[in-house]
């Protein structure tokens, strides 16, 4: 590293610290959705077609999630955003 | 008892077969009596890496199809005595490998003297990856400083901890470790190369070994050497560290630093 790169190298962005922080959050993201079963996907679309019969909602307002708790206890979690009633 | 080791990562190209060889090839040179399985059928390359190519007679898979006895198919390092490998075969047929064959080869292994067998695993998360990791007792994550290769990792990591035979068993788990490979200080220091930290942060497994980034590596396949073999070069003393500390020896990390520059250097380029 020569003189000039000394004073230039500290304007530059430092994507090591982007890359770690995209990590942490992919990998937190997936390690959470490793254990669910396989058919989570085709129960969370069933899910919501049935809501949709009643009220009008879009995929992106259902989450569903499936926490292993221990070995004989798993908690279902579903989260629906109904849309706003203006009537 | 013989110790199965896995070496993988999930990704391709970040050192799997490089590591598989140096590190089989550093436990013979320990005294122990090793061999190399090549589980990457189809695609067979550790033949290449350890330079016994033109000796390859017989296979993983005709052994497994009892088309050929092991002892036909091992082939006897000429360098390094005490090692053994065992080349996988060129045929496309996917399903090639089966659970109950790789046991009977591994119990054959074993029952013949073997102390350590190294499964160098294929890329991907497939059936030979899976064979490659199912009877493992320890594993080797192979992983560059590199988005892509620190997520596979943690993937392969989650293999490990549901697909293996001590996770279906209920068993102690796989002895995870971590070695990093084609490290750079110099883009580290400069913010642009994950740090030996950020992928211990991430991935919270031992850390055995760091390989930096070499021109030694490419030499040593170019002639069909295991890089380890080259004890100038320094991806070939990381490895050696890293055999002493996976069997059980304490080694100070070195390579992990950039190389420190004169003054004068500092200022002047060079």
């Amino acid at each position: 590293m020569s003189l000039l790169d000394y004073f230039r190298s500290k304007k530059t962005t430092q994507t090591a610290q982007t890359a770690k922080e995209r990590l942490q959050i992919i990998v937190a993201h997936e390690r959470g959705q490793r254990n669910s079963p396989d058919y989570l996907p085709a129960m969370k679309q069933d899910i919501i077609d049935v809501i949709r019969r009643y009220v009008p909602i879009d995929s992106d307002q259902v989450t569903v999630n499936l926490d292993n708790k221990n070995d004989n206890l798993s908690v279902l979690e579903l989260n629906i955003t109904l849309p706003d009633d203006k009537r | 008892m013989a110790k199965v080791i896995v070496v993988t990562s999930g990704k391709g190209g970040v050192g799997k077969t490089t590591s598989s060889a140096a590190i089989g090839t550093g436990l013979a040179i320990k005294g122990f009596k090793t061999v190399i399985i090549d589980f990457d059928i189809g695609l067979r390359n550790l033949d290449l890496i350890m330079g016994c190519e033109r000796r390859v007679v017989y296979d993983f898979v005709n052994v497994i199809k009892g088309e050929a006895t092991l002892n036909q198919a091992l082939i006897k390092d000429k360098r390094t005595p005490n090692l053994s490998i065992l080349p996988a075969s060129q045929t496309r047929d996917k399903d090639a490998l089966n659970k109950e064959g790789v046991q009977k080869v591994l119990d054959d292994l074993a029952e013949a003297g073997f102390e350590y067998i190294v499964c160098d695993s294929p890329a991907g998360i497939e059936t030979g990856a899976i064979m490659a990791l199912y009877f493992a007792d320890e594993a080797i994550v192979t992983t560059n400083p590199e988005v892509s290769s620190v997520r596979d990792s943690d993937r392969i990591l989650g293999m490990l901890a549901s697909k293996s035979q001590r996770a279906e068993q209920g068993k102690e788990p796989v002895k995870e470790h971590l070695l990093l490979t084609r490290y750079n200080p110099e883009r580290v220091t400069r913010g642009d190369m994950l740090s030996v930290e950020d992928v211990l942060d991430i991935l919270a497994i031992p850390l055995l070994g760091v390989i930096p980034e070499s021109p030694a590596v490419l030499k040593a396949s170019n002639s069909g050497s295991p890089v380890i073999l080259d004890t100038e070069s320094d991806a070939g003393l990381a490895y050696g560290d890293a055999v002493d500390r996976l069997i059980g020896e304490k080694v100070e990390f070195r390579f992990i630093e950039e190389e420190k520059k004169s003054l004068l250097r500092r200022l002047f380029g060079g």
